[in-house]
């Protein structure tokens, strides 16, 4: 409420520009963000504890998600994943974003050959099916968590690299990159100090996107037992082990995969809404 | 049409694509855990037995003349025996691979008949009620996982209402059409979103070209230039996107499949990562990136076939 008072008090042009998009997604984010580091202060049970008295009860005030074949309370184990898939969504973009834009700035600054080859590594890349070879690398590496950051990197860095090249070869024409190179600064002062800030905000959108693709990769792993390993509470995990139930206990995987689009939802969100606050104003 | 050199160019592009897929695919392998000849001959091998498979298998060969031996297999057509099923992998890739291929096929179908009207729809009423609708509905379908949307649609449609079979494959056309339908439809919605949303800002764009102006300024029926300049300019963007779906489509076979138990190749493949039957996943590993790579081709010509300017 706050938050609407403030947005009502301040100037016009601040007004027009925050959307109902940027705030709603700051705050389905804010949210699980809050969830996700103190889950124990919401989650009215044990997510791991068996209730062997309450076995696959439907929702109901003591238990508002239901309970699973153990009795375990649903809205527990779905509070708890969040710690687990937010965590996904960090750790799965963290590599890709930072080398990404290491090489995306060196290739975009320097040109030349190494631009070159990095264009034939991006052809090559981008025509391997994401997933399969994700799916494959989980393989060969086993499954879990961390092997699955592994996979991701391999591949993940190269729409960050592609999305920072474009812009850092735009920026190094403008006058104040060429006002640098006359100053005598260094080329990682330049890149880094001048163009940098200038070329990361389509950066800083993708990633949000990134994050959502990132929790729905996990969570397909999850489900197919290749991430998160049970008995933890990841949402992927959760669905798998609600889907021989479907008929008879639809609530084990349906809250799980609610969380899901409500947290990924929240990402597209908050991406769009900075997006048009950082749009040049006509 | 493409010109002769623009196709001879981009199909020769087409060999060095192969041949990263060839270093990845031979790089995972190498990867693997434990060493080819104790996993055909189990643990109890004796030395000379394993030294007799890796010299069978050329591993004890240095690294090069190894991936001109891989190379060298796979031109043959021989890309090993799976460990489980003890059938040559080429031909567990042919029974399988068709499956997964109609699956993708009909979900582009379907995805193309929910997303274009819809697309239109939106983009002549931009930001009034319907696409407000329309844009909240795909937001919704990019944030959902593919075997979210394939539960439910199986629970629903499958296990309570009992229109659809729960899973499996058909025998007849008719019934493998009906049999996919609701994977297909699983498939469909979620990449119609992603069409949706780029086929929306598309025909935006088009709509506020000059040239489109210049062609309601001559007088053409509106319809006519629905149909000669938005449409056909949308679909250029449609076929692109496509294209570049392609893997995302395929990634979510694979999921799809495993969710309605579909004996695809992509169900084949978490098969074989659970039994650990390395031959097959680099088979299909293999198998699906070629395909798609050859799905970009076809688009890049498509494309320079619809579009006079690329091409030349």
């Amino acid at each position: 409420m706050s938050a609407v008072l403030e947005a009502r008090a301040a100037p016009a042009s601040v007004r027009r520009r925050i959307r109902p998009t940027l705030a709603s997604g700051a705050m389905i984010l804010a949210a699980s963000l809050v969830l996700a580091i103190v889950p124990g202060w919401f989650a009215p049970y044990d997510p791991l504890v068996f209730d062997y008295g309450a076995l696959l009860q439907p929702p109901s005030l003591a238990h508002p998600f239901g309970t699973d074949n153990f009795g375990r309370d649903m809205l527990s184990r779905v509070i708890w994943a969040y710690r687990i898939d937010m965590q996904i969504a960090l750790f799965g973009t963290l590599f890709p974003i930072l080398f990404g834009c290491l090489v995306g700035a060196a290739v975009g600054y320097y040109g030349a050959w190494p631009d070159v080859l990095f264009g034939r590594v991006v052809d090559a890349l981008i025509t391997f099916p994401f997933l399969v070879l994700v799916i494959a690398i989980v393989a060969v590496l086993g499954p879990g968590l961390i092997n699955m950051y592994i996979a991701v990197g391999v591949v993940g860095w190269v729409f960050y690299a592609r999305l920072l090249r474009a812009e850092i070869r735009i920026q190094k024409q403008q006058e104040y990159a060429a006002a640098g190179k006359v100053m005598g600064y260094s080329d990682a002062r330049i890149i880094l100090r001048h163009l940098l800030p200038n070329a990361i905000t389509p950066v800083l959108v993708f990633w949000m996107t990134d994050m959502a693709l990132v929790i729905l990769l996990g969570s397909s792993l999850g489900y197919l037992g290749l991430g998160a390993q049970p008995p933890a509470a990841e949402w992927g995990v959760l669905i798998a082990d609600g889907k021989n139930f479907m008929t008879t206990g639809w609530w084990i995987s349906i809250f799980p995969g609610l969380a899901i689009v409500v947290t990924g939802l929240g990402f597209s969100l908050l991406g769009d809404g900075i997006a048009d606050l950082l749009r040049p104003q006509p | 049409m493409p010109s002769p050199s623009y196709i001879l160019t981009r199909l020769l592009q087409i060999i060095p694509t192969f041949l990263f897929i060839m270093v990845v695919v031979f790089v995972l392998v190498r990867l693997l855990p434990g060493d080819p000849a104790s996993a055909i001959l189990g643990e109890r091998a004796t030395d000379e037995a394993v030294a007799r498979i890796n010299a069978q298998l050329g591993l004890d060969q240095p690294v090069p003349v190894q991936f001109a031996i891989f190379l060298e297999r796979f031109l043959e057509g021989d890309l090993g025996t799976s460990i489980h099923l003890k059938i040559p992998v080429v031909q567990l890739i042919e029974e399988r691979l068709p499956v997964t291929l109609m699956l993708t096929a009909y979900a582009a179908l379907l995805a193309l008949l929910l997303a274009l009207p819809l697309a239109f729809a939106a983009a002549l009423r931009r930001d009034r009620g319907a696409d407000m609708v329309i844009r909240g509905a795909f937001q919704v379908g990019l944030s959902t996982p593919v075997f979210y949307i394939g539960l439910v649609l199986l629970t629903i449609f499958a296990a309570n209402l009992r229109w659809f079979p729960v899973g499996g494959f058909g025998e007849t056309l008719t019934d493998q059409l009906y049999h996919l339908f609701l994977p297909a439809l699983t498939l469909a919605l979620s990449l119609s979103a992603v069409l949706m949303r780029n086929l929306r800002a598309s025909i935006i764009e088009v709509l506020g070209a000059e040239y489109v102006d210049f062609a309601r300024a001559k007088g053409l029926r509106p319809r006519i230039v629905m149909a000669r300049h938005v449409l056909r300019n949308a679909l250029i963007s449609t076929v692109t996107l496509f294209g570049l779906s392609m893997g995302t489509l395929i990634g979510g076979a694979v999921i799809t499949e495993t969710v309605f138990a579909i004996p695809g190749a992509g169900r084949l493949m978490i098969d074989s990562i659970y039994g650990r039957d390395y031959p097959v996943v680099q088979g299909l590993t293999l198998a699906l990136a070629i395909l798609v790579s050859l799905a970009f081709l076809i688009t890049d010509l498509v494309q320079a076939a619809l579009d006079p300017r690329i091409g030349r």
